[in-house]
């Protein structure tokens, strides 16, 4: 019965959130509708203030193939992390 | 259910309307057209139920003694209910469910908002409450409207169909009698006389835009109010209320 239908990815930011999660997929025949679902199948307990639902086809997401390519060469560069720098007092969320 | 003040009975009508929609609404579930749907439905279902509560609650609160929100529901027969015939009829295909929410929907939204200014403080509170999710159900059947109005020529048709067989069950939503006429006179109840002219036109807007006609059918039925009710109103409560009438005062 999904055939005609459009798989949307769904994204909440909850109450204390400060950015928006990924939280599942549905089907919808527009983006209107998809937010609407987004509404009545994720947030039905509370869980958000905020919706995002993005049309799966305009992701492009990487692939397993990738990974040699893509992280591999960050394994040997330890001094990109910012493991030693001790945060200013009042930066809580970086 | 008699001796009844004027309050409770007012307040018992608006459960029953609730009640009703909200089972009809209820036997989608697992059966809606796709599982995105299905939990819509439901959660729909779900906010009638919740707000039929809310008014038992009260006339029970009202009524006092052993009274309780399941005598309502559960303890009464086909002509004790006072819904509005338009909720009880079966829910038909898909179309026909989304028409009706939307026709009833149209209607209790500016219903609950004029409900707000009610001098009865907790009818003024559960309208408040109830009328945001209206809101919602609203955009949601509008949405429906325009899609299957404007969708496939099956879709067109089988709207078209279920707005005929409907309207003649809308003049009912604007009727009042004697006992809400002598509750509005003392603001606690709402005049729905005065909300045809702004119903019609939030119908007709959507309509147009979803290609659909106006009805023009000449005939209207009324009764829910006095217990004269459809056929298919005793069917629903046998559903309704059967673990109750086998197993009386059953418990989750």
């Amino acid at each position: 019965m999904t055939d005609h239908l459009q798989l949307y990815e769904v994204f909440i930011r909850s109450r204390r959130g400060l950015d928006h999660k990924h939280v599942g997929s549905l089907h919808a025949d527009d983006p209107e509708q998809a937010l609407e679902y987004a509404r009545d199948v994720y947030t039905r307990r509370g869980e958000g203030v905020s919706i995002w639902v993005v049309a799966s086809r305009n992701i492009t997401a990487s692939q397993e193939s990738d990974c040699e390519s893509f992280y591999d060469p960050l394994d040997d560069k330890p001094y990109r992390h910012a493991a030693m720098y001790e945060l200013p007092e009042g930066v809580d969320s970086l | 259910m008699k001796g009844l003040s004027d309050t409770a009975r007012f307040v018992v009508r608006l459960g029953d309307d609730s009640l009703i929609m909200g089972h009809r609404v209820s036997e989608w579930a697992s059966r809606a057209p796709f599982l995105e749907e299905d939990l819509g439905l439901t959660n729909v279902a779900l906010d009638f139920v919740g707000r039929a509560r809310m008014f038992y609650q009260y006339a029970a609160e009202i009524v006092g003694g052993g009274c309780t929100e399941d005598t309502f529901a559960f303890q009464r027969d086909v002509r004790d209910f006072t819904n509005l015939l338009l909720v009880e009829l079966p829910r038909g295909d898909f179309a026909f469910t989304i028409a009706r929410q939307f026709l009833y929907d149209a209607y209790i939204s500016p219903y609950f908002g004029a409900l707000k200014n009610s001098t009865d403080a907790r009818l003024s509170a559960i309208a408040g409450k109830a009328g945001k999710e209206t809101t919602y159900h609203l955009r949601r059947g509008r949405e429906w409207m325009l899609r299957l109005g404007d969708g496939t020529t099956e879709s067109h048709e089988r709207m078209q169909k279920a707005l005929d067989e409907l309207w003649g069950y809308t003049a009912e939503l604007f009727e009042v009698d004697a006992l809400e006429e002598s509750l509005i006179s003392e603001g606690v109840a709402v005049d729905s006389r005065l909300l045809r002219e702004q119903w019609l036109s939030t119908v007709s807007t959507t309509l147009g835009e979803a290609t659909l006609q106006v009805p023009t059918t000449a005939w209207s039925v009324n009764g829910g109010r006095t217990g004269y009710h459809t056929e298919s109103l005793g069917y629903l409560l046998a559903e309704l209320q059967f673990m109750q009438r086998a197993y009386p005062g059953l418990r989750w």
